[in-house]
């Protein structure tokens, strides 16, 4: 098998997940290509075939062009598989190339197997091994399903030119409003998840926060429905961090969640759901009900 | 303006799902169902483009056996005018490319100008669907929209990147949008709303029409994961739970 490797280059600046593709295809132990829409002097740094678009001319986002790019270099490379991370730039490309290409579709892929490929189904809680019926497979990573492959080396460049028009306009970035607090520095994080039930009940996670001297944290859910500031949200697009202890206070442990804090040294989970995938990660799982564990750890620490 | 928004029925996430020994799919007795979150906030930005310019016509539509019509009657209960049943026992059978070209012929020679979905569904997690719809139609897909304008025939979106980066992105309609998680806050449809509801329109249309897409992913086997984790569970009464508690961050961390 033969992979084509879409590489990732955000903000002027090849992104680190590329090396992530590399190491996916180094594991499977499969020939590969890779493709960027990037800029030469921000090569990827691997000793392959690089089909390369002129980021100035293709810019960052443009998703009819940048499809057209990689039927191209599919073509050129004769890759059976191509291969994305399952990002923001991924999952929206990803759909085109594949229907371009006659292509089955596996998205989110943990594991890739003799088999075929593992995917989540139901929120992590369930693994689906699917097979792609098809001569061709469109793949899309799970971030951090796959080590990273040290750069080193130096890629053989390709130019390719852009051949088709956009159908969106791609006006600019926004960046993350300044928070007030930078979680990544706490030691302890006591983090509420929707479990909590409503806005009110936030306040009990902020008060076993404080009496652990920690900050309070939140899963998204919580910080969506403005029960919680965006400064506060944990996960892949919030804050990662690593403390010393991290409480998850129902929450139920969606890999975005996990992304943001499964590095932490110890982590202590309350859930009433025993099967929750937070215990996949979780030094502790305390089934209970957070209303009345939360309050009743809090009042035994105070005390 | 003809509006469409396409929902799935998912179970409802914190179910124990039961899975038989090599089976592709789950049972389906005993499960909660309800819209997939991420469709909510589709249904809920398609209601608020329709108030936005008055003159609209918004179907929703879901394939799915019968039990989907409950999350079609909530949509409808949420603001849309018109809800369409493709009838399919077997949806879960089908894989991506199969549902997006049954929306895709359905809506084909409807002209709708703005197409919205969820950008994924909790149970398959997939992300394709919308963008194929998109694809299939030949119009622009903004996907993961986090905020959403319209203004005189042209649509612009903020895309939700990693890291809280944000992608000002677009389009002019005919146009699909797929919506994330925090797009929006869906509304809780009032029990006048749901009186009313019960007048709408409900549309059932067979699968076979639609249907003309092959397969091109094979389902082999479906199955909780390998326990990987080690967490020591606890149970019992929350006084002794607490106890353990302290006691196991005394010991194990050095927070305390
Ligand atoms: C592109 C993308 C990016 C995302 N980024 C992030 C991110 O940065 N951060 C993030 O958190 N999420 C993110 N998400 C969302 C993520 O997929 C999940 O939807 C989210 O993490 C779920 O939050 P939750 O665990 O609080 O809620 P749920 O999944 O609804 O879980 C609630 C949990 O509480 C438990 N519970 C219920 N009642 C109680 C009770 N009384 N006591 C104790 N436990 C109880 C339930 O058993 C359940 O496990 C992202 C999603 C996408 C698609
Ligand atoms: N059976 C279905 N009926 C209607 N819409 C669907 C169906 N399946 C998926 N969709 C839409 O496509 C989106 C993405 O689904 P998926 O590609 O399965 O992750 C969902 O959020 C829905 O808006």
């Amino acid at each position: 098998m033969k992979a084509l490797l879409v590489g990732e280059y955000r903000e002027g600046k090849l992104l680190e997940s590329t090396y992530e593709l590399v190491g996916f295809a180094k594991k499977i132990g499969c020939e590969f290509d890779l493709f960027l829409v990037g800029s030469a002097d921000q090569l990827p740094q691997v000793d392959a075939k690089l089909y390369l678009a002129d980021v100035a001319a293709a810019q960052e986002y443009n998703p009819s062009q940048h499809k057209q790019l990689i039927l191209d270099a599919a073509q050129k490379s004769g890759a059976e598989t191509i291969v994305f991370l399952h990002s923001s730039y991924g999952w929206d490309l990803a759909p085109r190339v594949a229907l371009a290409l006659n292509a089955a579709q596996a998205s989110e892929v943990v594991e890739a197997t003799a088999e075929g490929y593992l995917l989540p189904a139901c929120n992590a809680k369930l693994r689906r091994m699917v097979k792609a019926a098809t001569d061709k497979t469109v793949i899309t990573l799970q971030g951090g399903a796959f080590m990273a492959a040290e750069p080193g080396g130096s890629p053989q460049v390709e130019a390719l030119a852009i051949s088709a028009d956009g159908n969106s306009e791609f006006v600019g970035y926004e960046q993350a409003e300044a928070g007030e607090v930078d979680l990544g520095k706490a030691e302890i994080i006591v983090s509420a998840g929707r479990g909590v039930g409503k806005p009110e009940n936030v306040a009990m996670i902020q008060a076993l926060a404080k009496a652990l001297g920690g900050e309070y944290g939140a899963s998204r859910p919580v910080v969506d429905a403005g029960w919680a500031p965006h400064d506060r949200q944990v996960g892949t697009t919030g804050q990662v961090v690593s403390p010393k202890l991290y409480v998850a206070c129902g929450i139920s442990g969606a890999i975005q969640h996990l992304a943001g804090m499964k590095k932490s040294e110890f982590i202590l989970a309350i859930n009433t759901d025993k099967d929750a995938p937070i215990g996949e990660v979780a030094d502790v799982l305390v089934v209970a009900d957070i209303k009345q564990f939360a309050p009743a750890l809090t009042a035994k620490l105070e005390g | 303006m003809k509006i469409l928004v396409c929902i799935k029925q998912v179970p409802d996430m914190e179910s124990r799902f039961k899975v038989a020994a090599n089976s592709t799919w789950f049972e389906e007795s005993d499960l909660a169902w309800r819209i997939n979150e991420y469709d909510e906030f589709a249904v809920e930005q398609a209601v608020q483009l329709k108030e936005q310019v008055g003159d609209a016509d918004l179907t929703v539509l879901s394939i799915g056996p019968a039990r989907v019509k409950e999350a079609l009657k909530k949509a409808l209960a949420m603001g849309c005018e018109r809800a369409i049943n493709i009838v399919d026992a077997a949806a879960h059978e089908k894989d991506s490319f199969q549902i997006a070209g049954s929306i895709a012929a359905f809506a084909k020679d409807k002209n709708f100008d703005v197409i919205f979905t969820g950008m994924q569904s909790q149970d398959r997690g997939s992300g394709q669907v919308g963008v194929l719809v998109a694809e299939l139609l030949g119009i622009p897909a903004l996907t993961t929209a986090i905020e959403f304008e319209y203004a005189d025939g042209s649509i612009s979106v903020r895309r939700e990147l990693e890291g809280g980066l944000k992608a000002v992105v677009k389009a002019k309609t005919p146009a699909l949008v797929t919506c994330q998680l925090g797009l929006n806050t869906p509304r809780y449809p009032t029990l006048p709303n749901i009186m009313k509801a019960k007048k709408k329109e409900l549309l059932e249309i067979p699968i076979g029409e639609l249907l003309t897409e092959e397969a091109r992913l094979q389902t082999l086997s479906l199955a909780y994961p390998e326990k990987k984790g080690s967490a020591l569970i606890l149970e019992g009464e929350i006084g002794e739970l607490v106890d353990k508690v302290i006691g196991i961050l005394k010991e194990k961390t050095a927070v305390l």
